[in-house]
């Protein structure tokens, strides 16, 4: 019997009123009196020294107000980088410059040279049109393996090459896998690419900055995923304004998909520049910027061995990547290829010896981070390609094949340095067989030849870490952050509760899912709950909303807040109904007597506290209000089973997804509409991956896919209607809740799936392809069918 | 965009006045000009708008049968209302999406004449006969490569003359990010022969395959052209197909157009 409220109902989601009516409340739609425009002059070429700029013409034009070049910004931070990740050799990365305007030289396309204030956005631009540059262009440095060759044109000058950093994990295995390979019965080797993506929130980036001349006060309005860490690194790091003086709003946000975690240039800009100009400065980029600006996703070049034992166990495992940082570190880009990446290689499976190589190399393209599942899907993209490989080699059945290999003891320590506390990985295994009617591929089978189609079935496993993470575990690993999250539960006279929370909704529905935990803690409806986030003025310092870790830990640090809130009712109601504190219970918003039928309304216990006539003084202080930081003290773990069904048209090279099914294992569930709701959307941008989008660039740096013309999104008619399935469900044993997190497992553990199931109607259809790299386009797909 | 004068005309001949006048420019739908004007990659002085022109709107049949669009009829209109050239409205309904269908019109896109876009493809295959404020135009001489015309400086397409054949379809395969065509074929059987027009596929723009036409003339059915190949040179090569992949849809979709017509 489904629940009509609290942790494990359905509860329609309140934000989509708003969101769903054009009511809701964007950084776009802040406009405040008197405020100026931004254009940045961005660079065209990849690659180029600024032998001068001359804006001596555009300063005349109307309604210009200034324009800024890279000399405003001398002796200003650089925007900095918040994760330094140490080499094999011990040594930190190399780490760049990053200047808020470009100061000598340009990087990629999209650098931004000269930002022009104006009353209007139509007069900036005309104005940026009259700006005369001076650049001598210089070799682009696009591809990563020629990148890293001796006498590479270097991104950065003043670095020793273009190796940001060479990370071996765990580099005292490195041997022992070489050997543990050598002497396998059998190693399946595969080499692929995990294609560059562009996240496409639906809301571009925004910035609006605003300085009080009477109290020196600033208030930068932001598309942020978490605004506090925008604040701390803008703040301290790039402009040297304290916190107290600086206020950061990041109110609705239309998606963000990690590419709204990182401090941007034009955020830092528009602080700036409002104190600069002494008006308020606006920015809104517009689509074809974002693919020039916003930081991009993935964008490796693998290679992976597995090495077997005759009896087909997993010896040991072995990957390079080059990961591409595109030309400047961006806030978090260090940390994806290494620890949201090399930790994961394990997947689901005991393989005892792992070495993971990455080489992080700069480049003149736009800057690379975290996109959806960030690293995690690399990670689980080509361990799933290789195992899958592998089966095909063996000619045994690759569902088999993983199970023989499975992970079946928790706690499990991996090679990796992880330790996953639970999962049960054959049972999602045994649900995914469930609803994807394994059992009835045949018969479809048999039914798409009929139609001249070829059929294929893809499966997967995945495993994440999310609920990111242990401060002082990510403080070695490099993290220049903590990752505990806060939650201020403030209970209003009335019995109302506001909570301010430091995790950010951009999308993900937590004004609806945080309610539903209260609701349930205290016994009262849903509605008395409401949730404030998104404003550093009104929310504790929290780390904000990326790496699926909002319920899990920001929604801990509300259960550990509310726990206090409830502590201290529960005095004022021992004191109410004068009874010893040990014997109050509190259930369904009533605190009673064990075992006596006094009792007294949550309502009644709340005004007390804000109305204290009757009320033990001496004890405690009235009002109900109680904060708390929550820092977990280990991922959590996250796991499925995914399965695909594509048909391929054989004379055109078309896939079409049939099927998708995923049976996934997300601990308990507070809200299971929601979370299907993030499966669907996770799988569609995995689909996305897989078959459609593509960020490419030429031998010149330039971009060609710049557009939703040449880059493809998913639509609607792209994706089946899903099955999903949450219901394995082994709790996280280290938080309050027993959450593990979901809003990355579908984009993590689809890819694999759908090209799995690509490479399966090949071969079952004769063809000698063994891999063919995302994109899976028709014209790919035409071309391995053809030799 | 940069800042321009806007003038709506009711008649023809006010618009034909009103694009005489330095750096005028027609608008049709705007389906292709306003993001142009959007990028600041054109400056027009004045657009025209051809909207509120009655006399270039509508769909109706010509003395000898043939489907008269007039050149601002939006493609919803088309293809709802060309039920008497039936591939044509079917290709009309796939153009883009609802918002594009309901603004853009048959003027404009045979204007544009983008390599990628369908209606080209109908009206070369249909021999179709463009009508100007100056003059009549058979598709074979209109069409002069990727995104020209034989249209002069102001002259405006005011009507679209479809003769409708025996059979005929339409086969997009679209490319899948702008959902263009990739490659289209469109093959129209008359009683004096038949016509395959391709668009998505070269450098030269919208093209007919003659080796196809005379195949297909002499026996209508998809293994008349099962021989053929289509060379790959001087075929469009990007990010979405290889000069090589679009001369095998070529045919592809050439033996499908004439199975789904036949
Ligand atoms: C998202 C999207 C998807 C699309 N998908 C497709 C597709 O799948 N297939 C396809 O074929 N097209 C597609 N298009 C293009 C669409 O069909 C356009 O409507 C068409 O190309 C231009 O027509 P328009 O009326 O909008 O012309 P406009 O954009 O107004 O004008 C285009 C050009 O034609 C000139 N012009 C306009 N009308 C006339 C006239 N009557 N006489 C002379 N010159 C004229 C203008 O001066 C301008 O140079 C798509 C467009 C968009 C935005």
């Amino acid at each position: 019997m489904p629940k009509d409220g609290g942790i494990g109902a359905s509860s329609k989601r309140r934000e989509d009123v708003r969101f769903l009516t054009g009511r809701g409340r964007y950084t776009d739609d802040i406009n405040i009196n008197n405020q100026t425009y931004v254009h940045f002059l961005r660079s065209d070429v990849a690659h180029a020294t600024i032998k001068g700029i001359d804006t001596a013409a555009a300063s005349e034009m109307p309604g210009v107000v200034r324009i800024f070049t890279g000399a405003d910004f001398e002796g200003i931070g650089s925007i900095p980088c918040g994760w330094q990740v140490t080499d094999r050799h011990g040594e930190p990365m190399q780490e760049p410059a990053h200047p808020v305007l470009a100061q000598g030289k340009v990087r990629h396309v999209g650098d931004p040279i000269c930002a022009v204030v104006a009353d209007t956005l139509e007069q900036a631009r005309d104005a940026a049109e009259a700006i005369e540059l001076d650049l001598e262009e210089l070799p682009a440095v696009v591809d990563m393996k020629a990148a890293v060759q001796d006498g590479a044109t270097k991104v950065h000058d003043d670095l020793t090459s273009n190796l940001c950093y060479d990370w071996g994990f765990v580099e005292e295995n490195r041997e022992a896998v070489d050997e543990a390979i050598k002497s396998a019965a059998h190693v399946t080797t595969l080499e692929l690419v995990n294609n560059r993506l562009v996240a496409n929130p639906m809301e571009p980036r925004v910035a609006v900055g605003d300085w009080n001349a009477g109290t020196d006060d600033y208030t930068l309005y932001t598309t942020s995923q978490n605004p506090h860490v925008i604040r701390l690194l803008m703040g301290a790091f790039v402009l040297g304004i304290p916190e107290h003086k600086l206020r950061v709003v990041a109110p609705d946000v239309g998606g963000g998909f990690g590419t709204k975690i990182f401090h941007y240039a034009e955020e830092a800009f528009c602080t700036f520049a409002a104190k600069q100009v002494g008006r308020p400065v606006k920015w809104t980029s517009s689509r074809s910027e974002a693919f020039m600006s916003d930081a991009h996703g993935r964008d490796h070049v693998t290679k992976i061995e597995l090495a077997m034992d005759a009896d087909n166990n997993f010896t040991a495992l072995r990957t390079e990547t080059y990961a591409n940082m595109g030309a400047y570190l961006s806030t978090f880009a260090p940390s994806i290829p290494t620890w949201l990446h090399g930790t994961l290689m394990a997947g689901n499976y005991k393989t005892p010896l792992i070495y993971v190589n990455v080489k992080a190399v700069f480049t003149n393209t736009v800057p690379v981070d975290a996109y959806r599942g960030a690293g995690r899907p690399e990670a689980t993209f080509q361990l799933e390609r290789v195992v899958d490989k592998a089966a095909r080699e063996l000619g045994v059945d690759p569902i088999e094949l993983r199970r023989q290999n499975f992970i079946t003891e928790f706690p499990y320590a991996t090679p990796v340095a992880v330790e996953y506390d639970t999962g049960d990985y054959n049972a999602t295994m045994d649900k995914l067989a469930e609803i994807g009617d394994l059992s009835g591929f045949e018969a479809r089978l048999a039914e798409s030849k009929k139609r001249g189609k070829l059929r294929g079935l893809g499966v997967n496993c995945y495993i994440e870490a999310c609920g990111i993470a242990p401060s002082n575990l990510v403080g070695q690993l490099g993290a220049r952050a903590g990752l505990y999250e806060s939650a201020t539960v403030r209970v209003n006279a009335t019995g109302s509760i506001s909570v301010m929370t430091g995790s950010h909704s951009h999308g993900q529905g937590h004004e609806t899912a945080f309610p539903q935990v209260i609701a349930e803690m205290i016994g009262i409806d849903e509605s008395q709950v409401e949730i404030v986030h998104g404003d550093t003025a009104t929310s504790p310092m929290g780390m904000g909303t990326y790496g699926s870790r909002s319920l899990a830990v920001g929604g801990s640090a509300m259960v550990r807040a509310a726990e206090k809130v409830i502590n201290k009712a529960k005095k004022i109601a021992s004191h109410l109904l004068e009874a010893s504190e040990a014997d109050i219970e509190l259930k369904d918003g009533q605190f009673t007597v064990a075992g006596t039928d006094k009792s007294v309304a949550w309502g009644d216990v709340t005004l007390a506290a804000y109305v204290p006539h009757n009320y033990p003084l001496e004890e405690i202080e009235p009002g109900l209000e109680e904060t708390a930081f929550y820092d977990p003290n280990n991922f959590t773990y996250p796991s499925g089973a995914y399965c695909c069904e594509v048909e391929v048209d054989p004379e055109t090279g078309k896939v079409t997804i049939e099927s998708f099914a995923a049976a996934d294992d997300f601990g308990n569930i507070v809200n299971p509409m929601i979370v299907s709701g993030q499966v669907h959307g996770g799988i569609a941008q995995g689909v996305g991956q897989a078959l459609l989008e593509n960020c490419s660039y030429d031998e010149n740096g330039q971009i060609l896919s710049a557009s939703y013309m040449d880059y493809a999104m998913p639509r609607a008619d792209d994706v089946p209607f899903y099955s999903v399935d949450h219901s394995c469900q082994t709790p996280c044993t280290h938080n309050p809740l027993g959450v593990k997190g979901c809003g990355e497992a579908g984009a993590i553990g689809s890819p694999p799936s759908v090209v799995n199931a690509v490479v399966d109607a090949l071969q079952r259809a004769g063809h000698d392809v063994t891999h063919i790299d995302m994109p899976l386009t028709p014209g790919k797909v035409w071309a391995a069918m053809n030799g | 965009m940069y800042a321009f004068e806007f003038e709506r005309p009711t008649t023809v001949e006010d618009a034909v006045k009103a694009l005489a006048s330095e750096d005028a420019q027609a608008l049709g739908g705007g389906q292709t000009l306003i993001p142009t004007l959007k990028q600041r990659l054109a400056a027009p002085e004045t657009l025209v708008s051809l909207g509120g022109i009655a006399e270039m709107k509508g769909v109706c049949i010509g003395d000898s049968g043939e489907v008269c669009i007039g050149g601002a009829t939006t493609h919803a209109t088309v293809s709802g209302e060309a039920g008497d050239y039936p591939a044509l409205a079917e290709l009309a309904s796939h153009i883009g999406d609802p918002a594009v269908r309901n603004r853009g019109t048959i003027g404009g896109s045979l204007a544009n004449n983008d390599p990628s876009a369908c209606y080209p493809a109908a009206a070369l295959g249909s021999n179709a006969t463009i009508i100007t404020n100056k003059r009549d135009i058979a598709a074979d001489e209109y069409f002069q490569g990727m995104f020209t015309t034989a249209l002069e400086e102001g002259e405006i397409i005011t009507e679209v003359r479809f003769p409708v054949p025996e059979k005929a379809n339409y086969q997009k395969f679209v490319q899948p990010a702008s959902r263009f065509a990739l490659v289209g074929v469109f093959v129209a059987k008359y009683s004096d022969g038949v016509r395959v027009a391709v668009t998505g596929a070269s450098e030269e723009g919208v093209h007919r395959w003659s080796e196809a036409e005379e195949a297909l003339s002499a026996d209508f059915s998809a293994d008349a052209i099962s021989g053929l190949s289509v060379p790959a040179d001087g075929l469009i090569g990007d990010l979405h197909g290889t000069p090589e992949y679009r001369a095998h849809l070529v045919k592809v979709l050439t033996g499908r157009a004439v199975t789904a017509a036949a």
